[in-house]
């Protein structure tokens, strides 16, 4: 009988073979926590007795969320994490390193292993064959105590893509397609593993933000095959060394299989107040928008903020909307600068926000006014969460939301490319 | 262990940025989250609660970001337990670690309206709207989970561990 990605990894971390609905034990790779739960993280981890992190090296607190503070709270949030860093010898990145996920990514995350973040989005790192998964900040705090934590091995969604994207479709049309197709609790408790012709093609930016999606759809992880394109990328960021091939078996059990052909796709946006509330972007033309946040750790890379500034060079946004851009990274940050796409997108009249959350929660740089609206290239539009109960999230790809910065509305970002 | 309350009867994805905003995230005290829990979906429900009442919801109750201050509001606000269709799983294991129970069920989230008076049992997993009459089962918890929510929480077992292998 075969197995799932998600078999596979958690079988190979906890020593015996598990197969869907088994609970596992297995030690983790990497546990990360952020601004805004990793103070209570770092007080469960007192209050449970704990005294040092099983493995400090593999333990990593980024300070995203509020980067810069806003206010005083945040900044003694941000000195009580500083302080445990410094007390425990684990990594810490600061204000402005950026978002948690993207270093991850970049950095720290490898295939095979098992990855515990106190964050949702954490199902990022799945992009790179890593059973990746969010928790909240005391189960995260026992697995920084103990390096260890339970898992139920998820049962698997397959997601398999044939076809090739038209021009002006991207990866971020796919999945916002697949989350209105299967719900915003299509896949709760499940894997989502993707396969197909599409995404053995797929480079990593794309499959990150994938894999970032896949909660929106209720899933514990976002899986993707490590491949030889997981293998250049870990070269790329020199890492090389840690690449091991990942497939799923043929023949592994599969609780559902969706097939979907890209080329029927077509731009699409999530309407507020749910990520499974999708339409055309042509079908929402003549939407005004008040604001456009281009970023986060869905749509923050140098590929992204490379497809806007190909739509945006030499013209101007509309004077009507703000447009509001924030690299998912210093390294991306610096890459955007180096190939001339901030100088493009700030003469276009963005404003070009710190690496890190940024607008995409609401707590600071970019709360709404009521009754505005707001395009977004981030993964989530709940009522209030950019700050505003009175306000209105649609989500979208970076080419739709660079269009409809110029339009002033939401535009289908073919009729200017 | 038997709980009884009124219920508070919500729809479905309830997620975790309505049950607490990430304006509050910086809060600690359990009792301030209290104050502001629903507060962007039911402006209500802060002075309506009262200790013991029970949270009925549709499907995927606490879906979003991770945020554990959710189960923690809730719980401080004086709701005894959560009865939905389905459960977000972030959210399903915060609300375990934290010592607030859980039952899913979608027969009683759909035969419960707000103002019903309902009755839980968390062992045998029976949930009786008494306003009704009418009787449901949810799934009992496995056991490692049972152990959990007998310890009082995550952090209290982690305690227990420790304490016992000094």
């Amino acid at each position: 009988m075969g197995s799932t990605l998600a078999e596979k990894i958690l079988s190979r971390n906890s020593g015996s073979a598990v197969r869907a609905g088994d609970i596992a034990v297995v030690p983790v790779d990497l546990a990360f926590v952020q601004d805004t739960t990793g103070p209570l993280t770092v007080r469960q981890f007192q209050a449970s007795g704990l005294k040092r992190l099983a493995n400090p090296k593999r333990t990593v607190l980024f300070l995203d969320h509020a980067a810069p503070s806003p206010r005083s709270e945040h900044s003694n949030d941000h000195l009580l994490m500083r302080r445990f860093a410094e007390e425990q010898g684990c990594l810490i990145f600061d204000v402005g390193d950026g978002v948690c996920h993207q270093i991850v990514a970049e950095r720290l995350a490898n295939p095979g292993e098992v990855i515990v973040g106190a964050d949702s989005h954490s199902v990022t790192a799945g992009a790179l064959g890593a059973f990746a998964t969010g928790m909240g900040s005391t189960d995260v705090a026992i697995a920084m105590g103990l390096g260890k934590t339970w898992l139920r091995v998820p049962e698997t969604m397959r997601i398999l893509t044939t076809g090739k994207f038209p021009t002006g479709v991207f990866v971020k049309d796919l999945i916002l397609h697949l989350i209105g197709k299967i719900g915003a609790d299509g896949a709760t408790y499940k894997s989502l593993e993707f396969g197909g012709d599409v995404v053995d093609g797929m480079g990593m930016p794309d499959r990150l933000t994938i894999a970032n999606m896949a909660v929106e759809a209720g899933a514990k992880v976002g899986l993707f095959p490590s491949d030889r394109i997981t293998e250049s990328f870990l070269k790329k960021h020199g890492r090389g060394d840690k690449y091991i091939p990942l497939q799923p078996d043929q023949g592994a059990t599969c609780e559902t299989t969706i097939e979907v052909d890209v080329s029927k796709l077509e731009p699409t946006v999530s309407r507020p107040h749910t990520v499974d509330n999708v339409a055309l972007a042509r079908e929402l033309k003549g939407t005004k928008i008040q604001q456009v946040f281009i970023g986060t750790c869905t749509n923050g890379r140098i590929e992204d903020l490379e497809v806007a500034a190909a739509i945006l060079k030499g013209k101007e946004r509309n004077s009507r909307t703000r447009l509001l851009i924030a690299p998912a990274s210093r390294q991306v940050y610096l890459d955007a600068i180096e190939k001339g796409y901030i100088q493009t997108l700030v003469k276009a009249g963005a404003l070009i926000l710190p690496p890190g959350c940024a607008a995409c929660l609401g707590l600071h740089q970019g709360i709404l006014a009521d009754g505005e609206s707001c395009l977004s290239t981030a993964n989530r539009n709940f009522k209030g969460r950019m700050g505003n109960t009175q306000s209105f999230i649609y989500l979208a790809s970076p080419a739709t939301a660079a269009a409809s910065a110029l339009a002033g509305e939401i535009v289908d970002p073919r009729e200017v490319m | 262990m038997k709980l009884r309350g009124t219920a508070h009867k919500y729809g479905s994805n309830v997620d975790t940025d309505a049950i607490i905003p990430a304006r509050y995230l910086n809060v600690s005290d359990a009792q301030e989250l209290a104050k502001h829990c629903m507060e962007d979906i039911d402006t209500g429900f802060v002075r309506r609660v009262k200790p013991g009442d029970i949270i009925v919801a549709e499907a995927n109750f606490g879906c979003g970001s991770s945020r554990e201050h959710a189960p923690v509001a809730i719980k401080a606000s004086g709701i005894s337990c959560v009865v939905a269709g389905s459960f977000a799983r972030i959210f399903f294991r915060n609300a375990i670690n934290i010592g607030l129970p859980l039952l899913e069920c979608p027969e009683a989230a759909a035969g419960c309206s707000t103002g019903d008076i309902i009755e839980v049992d968390l062992t045998s997993g029976e949930i009786t709207n008494v306003t009704t009459g009418k009787k449901y089962r949810a799934s009992p918890y496995p056991e490692f989970l049972l152990d959990i929510i007998k310890s009082g929480g995550l952090v209290s077992q982690t305690k227990k561990k420790l304490a016992r292998a000094r």
